[in-house]
């Protein structure tokens, strides 16, 4: 035993030595690789912002262009010794109708194996999660699977470890974190359907409704030129099952397990997340509120020209595309024996330009399909969407 | 020389990559850039035409509170079916038998208890956490589920006089032709009395004729609701536990408690959305037909009124006076008597309401059952429960009255049938 402690000892520490010269890995770096941090002075403060015009038809109905400020995100960086750093997001979500605090949190970083990080943090479920910041995107919209399977941008109240160790070109990095959880708005809400989305609250910051943590982990490998890719789950219970000490109901609990995807082939960038979300419902709403939901998104992205500019120094024009789908409630009716729909499919195309790299003017098109539960004929939706997105 | 070889490679660049923007146009043009509205044949939901703005606009805001769904922080529950209009009534059209009503009571020498000391009539079989979904208590003689009909055109139906209809009514078979319908009586009191008093102070309405101190109801399979402000407001309390001013207290589950809380307080819904709501169904326009002048369905047409089917599904009704003017006074052709049928034993599930027996049902409207499975997920499910899952299963099951029609269907040839059956897809 003792050998075998020697021995992972000696193997981190190597490690160490090997990734101060290396990059962050994409997820765990994921909040310090913004611009705007310097290592010049003790606090920074930076942001970013996206401002989108949306014009949208369904069925054949528009409402006519619409413009929104969507987010405003405001960061507060520390560095409160070597070993010390404080990082924080403020964000003012729709023009400044929704604030909240998404981050705050400390690192005490005991080892590039061995961080402590406590406070708002925001548990690695997938990559999206963590690396969510519009400037980094060619695409308007979140995807699918990242908003409404996981529930990005999920941030709770919780601490945990994470590090990261390897040699050459190859890294690993793990996350592991114990928060305070999704709570019960996750059915019975206004969707109309199971949404762990609507299980995020301003609770989240407070106190733990049921008083049992939820428990979230990443592991990843990455490397240096072929990209990364992370195995993540979340588990917790989201009910109020004790009420004054009593038993009111059982434990309910929800599960998120993800697989992301980074990697570049040839001069064309991928990058995809699938999720499966399993949710333990009281058997009379399984089947109208969705107990086994999944989907997934795919991303592929190319520099098509790099024109010159006067007074930029790499500006350059981007395609992309995007496939993704996600389907809220899997299984079958117990009634008619049929297939149980609710599913969502899109594609897009993007244009982008970016003048710099830390901003981007976006031109999207979208089409989505949707059926309802009952599998009637698809909603199509079309959208053309054109924004800008920048850190500052 | 170097700033010429910088350019030339800065053009096959731009050369080599521009496929990229027609591609994005191309892509971007798929679809007609936006997908076109569907035929009004196609689907049902569409306004009456000729209303005006603010109807209009109160239309589209009956839609919105339509569609709305209820969460916990709304009031839904404690226990309910469906947590939202649409939820049932998807497209305005059939519901899903997912979303199936249950009903239940028990028969007694002194006639049909609806058991409501035990939750009845109506299984409320979800429930919000931390309470439990009812289920039909063992000591109920009869229970029938009841799916989701579809809603277009009911202004039409609301409107036909109550002097219509009794003037159809046959009930001791006078004329010896087998078919005996009658009208739905409905006690005036309670919740009926309210609904009463507010349709008079909001339409102008005037007194509604009485039988024995009764009225005539219309709505729902057993045709005990009067009126569209009466189906409604019982239906955000039944079916979503949304409480209102005619209906302020929750569904109760008394299998686990005399406790009708969810934690809002009441009314959860307001009385303008109520009203927003009646406003929408009262205006939705009837359905539309598909091919009605082609051969076949008319071919079709002339063998269900030869084989007696419109005795009860009457193929012309008219509309007594409305404020709205695509209503007032006209002709429509829903395919119902608005009476209760005896229907036989096949169709008798030991359940039924006012002073229906077990076996009579309200006739349904046939306009629209074209498109039922359109709503249904791409299957019809017919009659009461949707047990039939095509039109000539449903044409089997019709016994009682109808016993006669469904043997005069079987005699037709294998074509004869085909023709009347796609007369039936045409409505």
């Amino acid at each position: 035993m003792r050998r075998l402690v020697a021995i992972c000892v000696s193997f981190l520490g190597v490690s160490a030595v090997t990734l101060l010269a290396q990059d962050t890995t994409m997820v765990q770096g994921g909040i310090y690789q913004r611009p705007f941090i310097v290592e010049s002075g003790r606090t920074a403060v930076g942001g970013y912002f996206e401002a989108n015009t949306t014009w949208s038809r369904t069925e054949g109905v528009n409402e006519g262009p619409s413009t929104d400020l969507r987010r405003f995100n405001i960061f507060l960086f520390s560095t409160l010794g070597p070993r010390l750093q404080f990082t924080s997001e403020l964000e003012f979500e729709e023009g400044g109708e929704e604030v909240r605090v998404e981050t705050a949190l400390l690192d005490y970083r005991l080892h590039p194996a061995l961080v402590i990080r406590a406070g708002v943090l925001l548990p690695p479920i997938g990559a999206f999660n963590v690396n969510h910041d519009g400037p980094r995107y060619e695409f308007v919209e979140r995807p699918l699977v990242s908003t409404e399977i996981i529930p990005a941008t999920l941030a709770e109240a919780g601490f945990g470890v994470h590090g990261r160790f390897g040699a050459r070109a190859w890294s690993f990095s793990y996350d592991t974190y114990l928060t305070n959880g999704l709570n019960s708005g996750i059915l019975l809400n206004e969707a109309g359907r199971t949404r762990l989305a609507d299980g995020k609250g301003i609770s989240l910051f407070e106190d733990d409704e049921n008083g049992s943590p939820a428990f979230s982990a990443r592991i990843a490998t990455r490397h240096r030129s072929v990209g990364e890719i992370g195995l993540s789950h979340y588990r917790g219970i989201y009910n109020v099952f004790r009420l004054e000490g009593e038993q009111v109901d059982e434990k309910r609990w929800v599960s998120l397990t993800a697989v992301d995807l980074e990697r570049r082939v040839g001069p064309i960038e991928v990058r995809g997340e699938v999720a499966f979300a399993r949710i333990d419902l009281p058997s009379d709403l399984r089947e109208i509120q969705g107990d086994r939901q999944w989907g997934f998104y795919l991303d592929a992205v190319t520099t098509v020209w790099r024109p010159r500019i006067r007074g930029l120094t790499d500006p350059h024009l981007r395609v992309g595309v995007r496939l993704e789908r996600v389907d809220f409630n899997q299984g079958q009716f117990s009634t008619t024996g049929r297939k149980r729909f609710d599913e969502r499919n899109a594609a897009s195309v993007a244009l982008s330009f970016r003048p710099v790299p830390e901003t981007v003017f976006r031109l999207n098109y979208r089409v989505e399909r949707f059926r309802d539960l009952q599998g009637n004929p698809a909603e199509r939706t079309s959208t053309i969407q054109a924004g800008v997105a920048t850190y500052f | 020389m170097k700033d010429l070889r910088v350019t030339r490679l800065r053009s096959d660049l731009v050369r080599r990559n521009l496929w990229a923007i027609p591609l994005f146009v191309l892509l971007s043009a798929c679809d007609g850039l936006g997908p076109s509205a569907p035929a009004e044949t196609e689907v049902l939901a569409g306004p009456l035409p000729g209303m005006s703005g603010p109807q209009l606009a109160l239309h589209i805001r009956g839609d919105e509170e339509f569609g709305r769904v209820f969460g916990v922080a709304d009031g839904l529950g404690p226990i309910f079916v469906a947590e939202s209009c649409e939820r049932c009534h998807v497209g305005d059209g059939k519901g899903h038998p997912v979303f199936n009503l249950t009903r239940f009571g028990r028969l007694t020498s002194t006639g049909f208890d609806p058991m409501r000391s035990a939750g009845g009539p109506q299984v409320q079989n979800r429930a919000i956490l931390n309470h439990r979904g009812e289920v039909v208590p063992a000591s109920a003689t009869g229970a029938a589920g009841f799916t989701a009909p579809a809603v277009t055109g009911l202004g039409f139906l609301e409107a036909v006089d109550d002097a219509t209809l009794l003037a159809l009514e046959d009930p001791t078979d006078s004329d010896g032709d087998g078919i005996s319908g009658r009208v739905q009586l409905v006690d005036a009191a309670g919740v009926v009395s309210e609904v009463i008093d507010l349709e008079r102070f909001l339409d102008g309405a005037g007194d509604r004729l009485r039988i024995d101190g009764r009225l005539i109801g219309r709505f729902g399979k057993k045709a005990s609701a009067i009126s569209l402000l009466h189906q409604t407001a019982n239906a955000y309390r039944e079916d979503m536990g949304i409480t209102s001013d005619l209906l302020p207290v929750d569904p109760i589950n008394f299998a686990v408690g005399g406790f009708a809380t969810d934690g809002v307080p009441d009314p959860e819904v307001s009385s303008d959305a109520v009203q927003a709501v009646v406003f929408y169904l009262r205006t939705l326009r009837a359905p539309v037909r598909r091919e009605a002048d082609a051969p076949e369905v008319v071919a079709g047409e002339r063998l269900f009124i030869d084989i007696g089917c419109a005795k009860c599904h009457l193929p012309s009704l008219t509309a007594g006076s409305s404020t709205i003017a695509a209503i007032d006074r006209v002709t429509f052709h829903p395919y119902t008597d608005l009476l209760l049928h005896d229907m036989g034993p096949e169709l008798d599930d030991g359940y039924t309401e006012g002073r229906a027996v077990t076996s009579e049902w309200r006739t349904a409207p046939l306009w629209g059952i074209g498109l039922a499975a359109v709503s249904q997920g791409g299957t019809g499910f017919f009659l009461h429960d949707g047990r039939a899952t095509s039109l000539e299963q449903a044409i089997d099951l019709h016994g009682g009255e109808a016993a006669s029609s469904r043997l005069r269907f079987r005699g037709l040839s294998a074509e004869d049938q085909r023709r009347l059956v796609t007369f039936l897809r045409s409505l």
